[in-house]
């Protein structure tokens, strides 16, 4: 079946695109990884499992109608899709319920998201320690939580969940802000375009106020810190984690716990775009990869567009507005509307766009996590958790002449494991950057391949690719 | 440990089983969610050091909850939605996965750093 357009990633990007393009007559078709529409922030959107409405707050359920929106198009929606393969002519390969299916389309939208950095600190392979997100994931879908967690690290959302938990009732034992001190003074400089989106500025500030009434130690200038576990478990199956210990003005300090959420920000999804040829330049201000793309979201590859927060980081309400540009420039190129048509859909969008990016340069030179938050500051430190990889093995693969990511696969098996570096990748750059004192545009990053999702050979074999191949003849 | 909030009254309880164990859970919640729920921190074995691994990401990118699902292994928890009669176990297989069995004339003690002589 060749349908117009068929978008990867059923997040608010994704969705808003299939809504605008389903409604300027191009025929779409979305293909999502989970069981339900949301994506990460509209998570569970369609099913809520929390009664209570004010513990993930109003930004949350304002998905609820996008998804609705979208349940009323007539757009094919596919869910439990895992792509691992996206082919030059715009056939798309997936996994569901372990049969490969293939589709094709004219154009291929790329909403593929974002995932939360990799924060490598002594300890973070142990059970007990989990991403922030991961916490936010089990409220919004199970409605679950954890009593007398610690919170780690930097970045708006990291405030929000301890809001959210806060909200639930959970007993939060405390906040450890690694925000570094001088990014306050490099942020200032931005306020100005910042104070656009006075409406995010004080949401985040409502946020840390509501944090402290609630009693929970907000400690600021962490550095040095570690999850332990249970002396008398090491080595044992009961092996998990049993207290935090950190520095703050060069004094330790240690809370027992038995949940760590850690969180430095989010960085783009990119193995499904960088293994379909996109290319990718390295971003300072984000400190991450990001796909070369033009106003409309176009990549240097003819047929695939990204958008949302894969095209680069910039959150749920810019991401809804980079999807319906993207659909109105993609129902001008495949003929549904003029090029003046697009031009008038898109001026309010783009209006809308620009003010929620003036705010961005300083969100992002505020929670820019160090380059010692970046890099892990021990040799024993793992840096690939699937092949358990060291900091130490690295630096001494390096030393001993390893060129770049790939080579350090050869070296060491670093990212060859399930994950494919998505743990491990964006750490690696930055540790290469440092030890051959190149720019992580010069380290570059690994060459990722097809299947992009681990794929067994019956999966494989049951492709039935006759479809396309007549399609293509 | 991770307990139940408030939930909404209509979500339906399955009955799965973990490591054998039957539990009841909410439809719908993943499998990592309810390992998680049942009290279970950790789901696998690193394949290089042995050493314990639980859930982390919940979003599919770290491939940690690799589990066993209906005789399946390598299974994504956190991206499978449970089922009534689903059974998840956890996976204690390190390192011997893809070598040799005893009986073979291929086997290799890989715990023995000594290589061995006889291949």
């Amino acid at each position: 079946m060749l349908s117009d357009l068929l978008i990867i990633g059923a997040g608010p990007a994704g969705l808003a695109a299939a809504v605008e393009a389903d409604k300027l007559g191009l025929s779409v078709s979305l293909l999502d990884e989970q069981s339900q529409v949301g994506g990460q922030i509209y998570r569970n959107i369609q099913a809520q499992s929390l009664v209570n409405k004010t513990i993930l707050g109003k930004d949350y359920y304002a998905g609820k109608s996008l998804a609705e929106d979208f349940k009323a198009s007539a757009c094919d929606y596919i869910n439990q899709a895992n792509v691992w393969q996206l082919g030059a002519q715009g056939d798309v390969y997936f996994s569901r319920n372990a049969q490969a299916q293939q589709r094709q389309a004219k154009h291929i939208l790329l909403a593929t998201g974002a995932q939360e950095r990799p924060f490598p600190i002594p300890g973070w392979t142990l059970p007990g320690v989990m991403t922030a997100g991961a916490a936010q994931t089990l409220l919004k879908s199970s409605g679950l939580g954890a009593e007398g967690a610690v919170f780690a690290g930097s970045g708006p959302l990291l405030y929000l969940i301890v809001y959210q938990y806060i909200q639930a009732g959970l007993k939060v034992k405390a906040l450890l802000d690694t925000t570094p001190t001088k990014n306050y003074f490099s942020a200032i400089k931005h306020l100005d375009s910042a104070l656009k989106g006075w409406k995010h500025i004080h949401k985040g500030l409502s946020l840390i106020k509501a944090i402290k009434a609630a009693g929970v130690p907000h400690i600021k200038g962490v550095k040095a810190l570690k999850a332990l576990p249970h002396s008398n478990t090491v080595g044992t199956d009961q092996e998990s984690l049993n207290k935090v210990i950190y520095d703050v003005a060069d004094k330790s300090f240690e809370i027992e716990t038995d949940h760590l959420f850690l969180h430095q920000g989010v960085t783009p999804n990119v193995n499904l775009a960088m293994a379909s040829g996109c290319e990718h330049l390295w971003t300072e201000e984000q400190a991450c990869w990001q796909p070369t793309l033009d106003m409309w979201g176009q990549s240097s590859q003819q047929n695939i567009s990204i958008i949302g927060d894969g095209a680069g980081i910039s959150g749920a309400i810019s991401a809804r507005l980079k999807g319906k540009l993207s659909a109105q420039n993609l129902a001008f190129k495949l003929g549904k509307i003029s090029k003046q048509q697009r031009d008038d859909l898109a001026k309010p969008v783009r209006k809308a766009l620009n003010k929620e990016l003036a705010f961005r340069p300083f969100i992002d030179n505020l929670y820019l996590p160090s380059k010692e938050l970046r890099r892990p500051q021990q040799d024993d430190v793992i840096v690939c958790r699937c092949e358990e990889v060291t900091h130490g093995e690295i630096k001494s693969a390096i030393a001993q002449g390893c060129m770049g990511p790939n080579q350090l696969k050869s070296f060491t098996r670093c990212g060859m494991g399930p994950c494919q570096g998505r743990q491990c990748g964006l750490t690696v750059t930055e540790i290469m950057s440092h030890e051959r004192q190149e720019q992580p545009s010069q380290v570059g990053y690994y060459r990722v391949r097809a299947p992009i999702k681990p794929l067994n050979l019956g999966e494989l074999a049951s492709l039935d690719n006759t479809q396309i191949e007549e399609e293509n003849t | 440990m991770f307990i139940p909030l408030q939930q909404n009254p209509v979500s339906e309880q399955v009955a799965i089983l973990i490591n054998g164990e039957s539990v009841q859970v909410s439809k719908g919640i993943s499998a990592a969610a309810a390992l998680l729920k049942h009290g279970l921190k950790a789901n696998r074995l690193s394949l290089v050091s042995g050493n314990q691994r639980g859930p982390y990401c919940m979003m599919g990118v770290c491939f940690e909850c690799l589990v066993e699902i209906n005789g399946l292994a390598n299974q994504q928890a956190c991206m499978t939605q449970v089922e009534a009669g689903m059974s998840i176990r956890s996976q204690s297989q390190f390192r011997l996965i893809a070598l040799p069995q005893k009986e073979s004339p291929l086997f290799y003690d890989v715990t023995n750093k000594e290589p061995n002589n006889a291949i």
